[in-house]
């Protein structure tokens, strides 16, 4: 019986090769179709603005420093006294990202103290030229709408809508700390005392009022955990 | 002087059809196993992605062909076309349409009719593999080397099968010219069922199994294993030369596909019917029909079975086939003993 058996084995995996045929394609037609990328996406580098088109870099080269890669070379600058480019001392003059060794591990993004350099969604990056894969100040710092700078804007491989929205980063170090925190100014324009409030409360705020909501609602036994957590 | 003509229309439109029929081919295949594996394949070039074959095949044109410095460089220039000309040439002998009849000359739609058609066929599949071994041996390089040792291997272990699993067909038609082959598959069995060499079954297994090794296609396809031996024979090869050894496998592949529609599937033979034009018109749709069917089977083959290790192909062709072949050849004899003399005892 097994014999038999083993005699039509094969004939099951060529059943099963010739129902797959029928079934829908897991293809993306890519240049027509674009996927919608991952919230935490870690794609090209874009030099952050203030809402006021001030610059938030402030040329202090931690990127540089933390870069394992060793691919972000920056120059620090003193601001012009009648026309800052940057809120406080320094702007970063030169800012470069050499493309073709940036292994976009994002941890410049986690160095930088003003949020200034952040990932987008971006990953189309092919360029002609070796020279072309290091990226300038120019091509780094978004429009002063916001709208991250990409060399070739016009090609139909960019859907530059997407550009327009803030990546996972953004989001995720969003003074609430929601992932979902989207469209929304983060930080305030300034970075002296007594500038513009966040558009969100903060973490601490959004945490301290959890917690009191929490203590209100759950009385918990000697600080563990509220027993109907489970439930 | 007619017949020359003749003759030399026929050779052009054969080899014409031949390349036509392999772009259609290559495109086909990669499209159905990407069904199969739930991707869509080509869909660029031309409609449904059918001129990605000529796309291809312009830009292996363009390429730089190398040469390496330890190649044998005449047999290693020789390789390609030693592999393309047999394919090209079993072509010849197959008919894929009915006689036609023009005032008083017939015209056979085959490009000539040998009469020893058969043994011919056999002769130049096994010329495939000199170029595949010279091929192998001329590059001067580890991974061609070992690819032809297999090839070599390969073929003598399956040529035997494939000639065996014919000899029933031989006995059955009692000619060795393949038109003849053909026209004995024209009668009927009880008036309504098609006289197809397909009754000689194990014969016709055996001889699909061993075109599947003689055309180096999975499950069968050692001889260029990508992830055992980088590219097998044609490692070395570029540009046009690589070109010349994809077309011959794909020109070998629709030849073994007809020669089985040919032996064992009643070649054109099929139902006609309606005017003259249409009489003449369709053996040559079933003939495309039924080879088409024959080279699905291949890509289905393909896209399902993983690749034999070595010593269970060795194993299979003179363990298993050549055995079968054997003793199936003894059970055809007698049976066409007894339907000739009637049983022994009677």
């Amino acid at each position: 019986m097994s014999m038999i058996g083993d005699l039509f084995g094969p004939w099951k995996g060529f059943t099963v090769t010739f129902r797959q045929m029928f079934k829908p394609k897991v293809t993306t037609r890519y240049p027509k179709d674009k996927r919608v990328k991952p919230q935490r996406f870690h794609g090209r580098h874009v030099l952050n603005r203030y809402p006021d088109g001030m610059e938030k870099c402030i040329g202090c080269e931690l990127c540089a420093g933390v870069c394992p890669a060793n691919c972000i070379y920056v120059r620090g600058a003193d601001n012009p006294v009648d026309d800052p480019v940057s809120p406080g001392e320094r702007f970063g003059f030169v800012y470069e990202i050499n493309m073709l060794r940036c292994i976009f591990c994002g941890l410049c993004v986690e160095a930088c103290p003003t949020e200034a350099i952040t990932m987008t969604h971006l990953f189309e990056m092919s360029v002609t030229d070796r020279e072309e894969g290091i990226f300038t100040k120019d091509s780094l710092l978004v429009d002063p709408d916001g709208t991250p700078n990409h060399p070739l804007p016009e090609t139909p491989l960019i859907d530059i809508n997407e550009l327009k929205l803030g990546d996972g980063w953004m989001r995720a170090t969003a003074p609430s700390g929601r992932a979902t925190f989207e469209g929304i100014e983060a930080w305030s324009p300034s970075a002296r005392m007594g500038g513009m409030a966040p558009a969100e409360p903060s973490q601490q705020q959004t945490a301290d009022s959890g917690r009191q909501e929490a203590a209100s609602k759950k009385p918990t036994a000697d600080g563990g955990q509220p027993e109907e957590e489970s439930s | 002087m007619e017949d020359f003509i003749v003759a030399a229309v026929k050779v052009v439109i054969a080899f014409a059809l031949l390349f036509m029929v392999v772009l259609l081919i290559v495109w086909a295949e990669r499209r159905i196993v990407a069904f199969m594996q739930n991707r869509l394949g080509p869909t660029r070039a031309g409609p449904f992605g059918i001129l990605q074959t000529l796309a291809d095949g312009m830009k292996l044109l363009f390429k730089e062909s190398l040469t390496p410095r330890n190649a044998e460089v005449f047999l290693y220039l020789a390789a390609p076309v030693m592999a393309l000309l047999p394919a090209l040439l079993i072509f010849l002998v197959i008919p894929i349409g009915a006689p036609i009849t023009i005032g008083d000359t017939t015209y056979t739609l085959q490009v000539t009719d040998l009469n020893v058609g058969v043994l011919y066929v056999l002769a130049l599949s096994s010329m495939a593999v000199y170029a595949i071994t010279l091929a192998g041996w001329a590059s001067g390089s580890k991974y061609p080397l070992l690819g032809s040792v297999r090839a070599a291997a390969q073929m003598i272990s399956y040529e035997a099968a494939i000639g065996l699993a014919l000899v029933p067909v031989i006995m059955f038609a009692g000619t060795t010219s393949i038109a003849g082959i053909v026209e004995a598959q024209g009668a009927t069995y009880f008036g309504f069922l098609p006289a197809w060499n397909i009754v000689l079954l194990p014969s016709f297994v055996v001889f699909v199994i061993a075109a599947f090794a003689e055309t180096n296609r999975a499950p069968f396809d050692l001889v260029e294993a990508e992830q055992e031996i980088v590219g097998g024979f044609h490692t070395e090869y570029s540009g046009f030369r690589f070109a010349l050894f994809f077309l011959a496998e794909y020109i070998n592949l629709f030849t073994m596909s007809a020669l089985t529609v040919t032996f064992f599937l009643g070649g054109w033979n099929g139902p006609t019917f309606g005017p003259t034009w249409l009489v003449w018109i369709l053996p040559v749709i079933w003939f495309f029909v039924k080879t088409f069917a024959i080279i699905f089977l291949f890509i289905w083959v393909r896209g399902t079975l993983p690749r034999m290790r070595y010593d269970q192909l060795m194993a299979f062709g003179w363990k298993r086939l050549i055995p079968v072949s054997l003793a199936w050849i003894i059970l055809a004899m007698i049976a066409m003993g007894i339907r000739r003399y009637g049983l022994p005892w009677a």
